[in-house]
């Protein structure tokens, strides 16, 4: 991620196995996670996390330096609808996010 | 060049004829058509490519979503920056008002655009921090200037933002 110094300081019969295989995958835990994007200023992820997740400043800031330590933070875990969302609602302000399943 | 805020207005005066070219050049440094990789960085996958169903269906039905989201602001961005063709002299330094309104687009349309060009000429992490490079000789390093600046823009209307939070939460 970028930032500006001076600036800042500031998921029978056949056809009923895979129905059954189809609903277990939607069960399962799904993970929301952001991955680390040289362009993306570190403020501006900063204020893309408070929003979408409603995190305070303290915490939304760990998981952005998470992103840019490390290369990723998990955001967010749950049911498969709501980690869309977030997916969703993250590329509409144009980070790299994606929905993973957990083990 | 000077930001300011007035009246809940984002002010930005003193805009030299060469600083509001490339302002002007925001909503189509922003479109990502006939660059592949810049098309592939604003519309990237939501999940690893073994997830054949979900990157399909995201392809149908949020993709066009986001197509509008992206579009509504670099139209908003681009009605602003018509303030920049209504000068009396051909060379005069140039004022533009963003609207507080207007806010999230410009950071929207901003964001667009630095990673479309970023995308486009594959710019490495050394190099988007290499703030005092010069001088420009070459269309890239107009390019890198550009994402720069743009950023430089994205960081003040942040700030901006983050002083009406403050205050709002002010007794």
């Amino acid at each position: 991620m970028q930032v500006f110094p001076e600036i800042v300081r500031a998921a029978g019969s056949p056809a009923v196995t895979e129905k059954t295989e189809t609903k277990e995958a939607v069960d399962l835990p799904w993970i929301v996670v952001v991955h680390n994007d040289p362009v993306n200023l570190m403020t501006y992820v900063t204020m893309v996390f408070q929003r979408v997740f409603g995190y305070p400043k303290e915490k939304a800031e760990k998981h952005m330096l998470e992103v840019h330590r490390d290369g990723r933070s998990v955001l967010w875990c749950g049911v498969r609808e709501r980690a869309e969302l977030f997916v969703q609602q993250l590329h509409g302000y144009l980070l790299l996010a994606t929905l993973e399943r957990t083990d | 060049m000077e930001v300011v805020r007035n009246n809940g207005r984002l002010e930005i005066t003193e805009i030299d004829p060469f600083l509001a070219e490339l302002l002007r050049q925001i909503p189509a440094s922003a479109n990502p058509e006939s660059v592949p990789a810049a098309e592939q960085r604003l519309y990237s996958a939501p999940a690893h490519p073994n997830e054949r169903e979900l990157c399909a269906e995201w392809k149908v039905y949020v993709e066009p979503e986001l197509r509008r989201l992206f579009q509504s602001a670099t139209d908003t961005v681009a009605s602003d920056l018509e303030q920049l063709g209504e000068k009396e002299k051909p060379f005069a330094n140039s004022t533009l008002r963003i609207p507080q309104e207007h806010s999230d687009a410009w950071l929207n349309a901003l964001n667009q655009a630095r990673l479309a060009l970023a995308a486009k000429y594959d710019f490495s992490e050394a190099e988007l921090c290499d703030y005092f490079r010069s001088p420009i000789g070459s269309r890239r390093d107009l390019s890198l200037f550009q994402v720069n600046f743009y950023g430089f823009l994205q960081e003040f209307i942040l700030r901006e933002m983050n002083c009406d939070l403050s205050s709002a939460s002010d007794p």
